[in-house]
């Protein structure tokens, strides 16, 4: 089993057995239904389709596992000391400045400078006479599929199917994430 | 939001040291070295306590051959062992930052008593 769906609860800190504070997201991870198997064989593939909630997701499996429609999926797959990767849809920051976007860097706010939080030169000049693919510009931020990797599980309460995962995780709490195994 | 309440509530210790800002206290914590394990003593004066929770720290400030050193735990933390109260000290002030732009003997004076500040959270 690679994955599971979850809904981000929110952060917190915790100590791990060290005694060093560490701050932690806390993910509510299953009990997911399995709704479809798919096999390579009928669909080329081999994966599992879940459903938590109203949500449904699919998870792609190494291998063929023993699992039919109706099993439940609980939390207890994954293990604390492991490394997971959670996915989700981040945050939206509407539309912003190239400072903000890409961490640009910001012109001089005094000594007669009115070039605070411009975007610098966007291209040369006659030569190419355009700008080039993928010049850094204002747009929209945020709310997009975004996936953090090689993210400690901290702490797995298998009681109330909680993941604590060390770090930050995409999105508000409330939102509907993906943990898979790395 | 009761799932998070949960879990803080796990990672506090039991019996809350009691102190106040403005005490004068010596911190017992515990410090690895390789596989042996020591315990470490810090004295000085309280001089914040931030945050609630689980995530409350406080920081203690001393004064080492003239120079101020400070050091801030988290309350909760189980690398502290114990937190011994040696003089309780009566403050007016939540944060004791004056003491930072004091010298010599002036710098770890605070009057004795107990405090009025209502800092120590329940």
């Amino acid at each position: 089993m690679n994955g599971l769906i979850g809904k981000k609860i929110g952060m917190t800190q915790i100590f791990d057995e060290k005694g060093n504070a560490l701050g932690v997201t806390v993910v509510e991870v299953g009990p997911c239904k399995v709704t479809q198997v798919k096999t390579a064989d009928k669909d080329g593939y081999d994966a599992l389709q879940l459903l938590f909630g109203k949500k449904k997701r699919e998870v792609r499996l190494d291998k063929p596992e023993e699992l039919k429609v109706g099993d439940e999926i609980k939390v207890d797959i994954f293990k604390a000391g492991e490394l997971v990767k959670v996915s989700g849809l981040t945050i939206g920051k509407g539309f912003q400045g190239t400072i903000k976007r890409y961490h640009t860097h910001r012109g001089p706010m005094s000594h007669g400078s009115k070039h605070h939080r411009l975007v610098g030169s966007a291209s040369s000049g006659t030569t190419p006479g355009r700008v080039w693919p993928g010049r850094k510009m204002p747009g929209r931020m945020g709310g997009g599929q975004k996936t953090v990797k090689k993210v400690l599980v901290a702490q797995v309460i298998a009681e109330k199917n909680l993941l604590l995962i060390k770090g930050p995780v995409p999105g508000k709490p409330g939102n509907i994430v993906m943990v898979t195994k790395e | 939001m009761g799932i998070i309440e949960d879990i803080e509530n796990t990672q506090k210790r039991k019996t809350v040291p009691n102190f106040k800002v403005g005490d004068t206290v010596k911190v017992f914590s515990k410090i690895i070295e390789g596989s042996k394990e020591r315990v470490q003593g810090f004295e000085g004066i309280v001089i914040k306590r931030t945050g609630g929770g689980v995530r409350e720290n406080f920081t203690v400030r001393k004064l080492v051959q003239g120079v101020g050193v400070e050091r801030t735990f988290p309350l909760h933390s189980p690398k502290i062992e114990r937190v011994e109260l040696l003089r309780s000290g009566k403050v007016r002030r939540a944060k004791l930052y004056y003491l930072r732009k004091r010298i010599g003997g002036q710098a770890t004076r605070v009057e004795e008593g107990e405090g009025t500040n209502e800092s120590a959270p329940a």
